[in-house]
């Protein structure tokens, strides 16, 4: 199950865990999760436009916030519904950087099922950690 | 749930945690509530409200209302006091929709004369309003524009032909918190919010148009003096806030206190949503300069949707505002940091007041009243779930022991999660209408998160807080047409 979300930690917000072996595929779950709230059927998002971002953190955790902080700016700022076509991270020992192609489409009510808007990213019990498996994530979503 | 061993009663609606219930606390924190809710409270309410306790700076309490429920950072329903010399401020004590707020409008119309013409007005609300997920609205500004508007909030849309003298005698602050400086907003915030005025959102965001019935008016006098004077009296109320644009003001504000609240000043907390900076430092100054532009946008934001609700009620009843009785009762927010004097060891002092998910609640005579309030007290809006109503209260004399302050809405005692795999947004649609409630919304799914039966009883919270001496009861408000996004 590479994301779960959790009603046992959070009541008027959206919380989830994340799982991928990679940190990229940590990040592209997690994108998955947090645009899901807002559009029940992300296959019906079209891959008409294209936008890069690249994003330069301290750390993994930093670099996730800032990351799902870009995807919820782009939905308000230009209405575009994004999610990660390829992602790619550098890590260092004190500081980490993001690359990322974003593609989608611009809000259709008519095609986009759509549920609730997400407002921002929280810190409440934010946590990137390495695991066993390879690397987990907990994010609580202000709606 | 069971309730923490050190939770003791203090009176039948106020219960205590002491200082000795989690290291780093500085004052109790309590909690305003009847046994039935407090058994009912999950215990997020616990956690947090004793993380509050540790803010530097923190005087009396850390409180939490009525409705409190699970948040991040402070606990929906939390309030906190700081001294402005010695304390913090806390983008977690305020939320990332800063100066979410509910305004409530009356009108001369009867249910009886609205009935026929419900769904017309309804759906056209629904068209007229922008609702949902990143919908952008109606008033088109430029980015030039739109740093005057958060300056000046109401003012700005009273200049513009988006509102009148009294609409901004009736909110709070008058529309505007002075010393909004656009200089602390960042390119992307204003990029992200400037076109979206006039936006009502999603989530717990509406619209609605209610009842005043006369065997749910509770103080008759008071009623009057708010202007329900008329049995069945028909009521527009309406919840939205500063939309992406304090999103993101909260935002990049919590990422600056995360970098300088521990390197630079020393401060280490058990939460990160927590963050915060001495008020009286430039980081603190900042966010609190940029809080107030959030703040403003959101007045305004409420202010040119009122503009838009009065345009609709005036096609569907060829009637101007005016002689429809279009007046607004109040308009309060809940989510914000302010400057307040309030009694101290006998004296006046001056308060940096956190209210989060909680209402200012004025009581008679309090300065910043407007003068047809000073004897009833503030009129508190207070919203429930859109299935079963809402409430007009009053603030108290006796509400100075929670520096004038009571709960917002009923709470939520349903994750989200748990509401949508438990009810069918389109099931309770249908159901609603056969109940006399006309819903109009861009989300099933959305709909099905705020169901009735995801919160607590509005009536159980309401009476907590008149118990309390919080708050009285002035209307129940009875909903029939609501649009969400």
């Amino acid at each position: 199950m590479p994301f779960e979300y959790r009603g046992d930690i959070a009541h008027a917000d959206i919380a989830f865990n994340a799982w991928s072996e990679t940190l990229e595929g940590l990040f592209q779950e997690a994108a998955q999760a947090t645009m899901k709230v807002m559009v029940e059927d992300l296959t019906a998002v079209r891959p008409a436009q294209t936008v890069e971002i690249k994003l330069d953190q301290s750390n993994e955790e930093m670099l996730l916030f800032d990351f799902l902080n870009e995807l919820i700016f782009y939905k308000d700022a230009r209405r575009l519904i994004l999610l990660p076509a390829q992602i790619t991270i550098s890590r260092g020992a004190e500081a980490c950087s993001l690359q990322a192609t974003l593609k989608g489409e611009e809000i259709d009510a008519g095609r986009h099922m759509l549920n609730t808007d997400v407002k921002a990213v929280t810190m409440h019990r934010f946590s990137v950690a390495q695991v066993q498996a390879g690397w987990r994530a907990t994010v609580v979503l202000d709606v | 749930m069971n309730l923490p061993a050190a939770l003791k009663k203090i009176s039948d609606t106020i219960w205590e945690l002491p200082i000795s219930y989690k290291e780093g606390m500085l004052v109790p924190a309590r909690i305003y509530a009847t046994e039935k809710l407090i058994k009912a409270m999950d215990a997020g309410v616990f956690e947090q409200v004793s993380n509050v306790a540790t803010l530097p700076g923190i005087q009396r309490y850390a409180y939490c209302m009525p409705d409190g429920h699970w948040g991040y950072g402070f606990p929906i329903g939390g309030v906190a006091a700081m001294d402005p010399g010695s304390g913090v401020i806390s983008p977690g004590g305020i939320g990332f929709d800063i100066n979410c707020g509910m305004r409530l409008v009356l009108t001369n119309l009867t249910a009886d004369q609205v009935r026929p013409r419900l769904h017309q007005l309804v759906d056209r609300l629904f068209a007229r309003i922008p609702t949902g997920v990143g919908c952008h609205g109606f008033v088109k500004l430029n980015q030039s524009e739109f740093g005057s508007l958060i300056a000046q909030g109401s003012r700005w849309c009273l200049k513009n032909g988006f509102a009148t003298q009294d609409d901004l005698d009736m909110t709070e602050e008058g529309g505007c918190f002075a010393g909004a400086d656009p200089s602390s907003i960042s390119d992307k915030a204003i990029e992200r919010g400037y076109n979206q005025l006039g936006t009502l959102g999603s989530g717990n965001h509406y619209c609605e148009i209610q009842v005043a019935q006369p065997e749910n008016i509770w103080d008759a006098e008071r009623a009057a003096a708010f202007g329900l004077t008329i049995p069945n009296q028909v009521v527009i109320m309406f919840h939205c806030g500063s939309r992406g644009f304090g999103h993101q003001v909260a935002t990049d504000y919590l990422k600056l206190f995360l970098c300088v609240m521990e390197r630079k000043y020393g401060i280490k907390l058990v939460d990160r949503e927590l963050a915060c900076a001495p008020f009286h430092s430039p980081e603190g100054q900042a966010y609190f300069s940029a809080m107030k532009c959030a703040v403003n946008m959101a007045f305004a934001n409420r202010q040119v949707i009122l503009h838009r609700i009065r345009e609709v009620f005036s096609e569907v009843f060829h009637a101007s505002p005016d002689d429809l009785g279009m007046r607004m009762v109040y308009d309060v927010a809940h989510n914000t940091a302010k400057l307040e004097q309030h009694q101290a060891n006998g004296s006046k002092k001056e308060f940096l007041m956190h209210r989060k998910g909680s209402t200012r609640a004025f009581g008679p005579g309090a300065h910043g009243l407007p003068a047809c309030y000073k004897k009833t007290g503030q009129p508190v809006i207070i919203g429930g779930s859109m299935e079963t109503g809402s409430y007009l209260l009053a603030g108290m004399e006796s509400g100075a022991e929670a520096f004038f302050t009571t709960a917002h809405g009923s709470g939520r005692t349903m994750s989200r999660h748990q509401a949508k795999k438990s009810f069918r947004g389109d099931k309770l649609q249908r159901d609603m209408e056969l109940r006399g409630i006309y819903v109009r919304t861009d989300s099933f799914g959305g709909l099905a998160e705020e169901a009735g039966d995801a919160y607590k009883n509005i009536d159980e919270v309401v009476e907590a807080t008149e118990l309390a001496g919080l708050s009285r009861r002035v209307a129940r408000l009875i909903p029939i047409g609501n649009i969400k996004g």
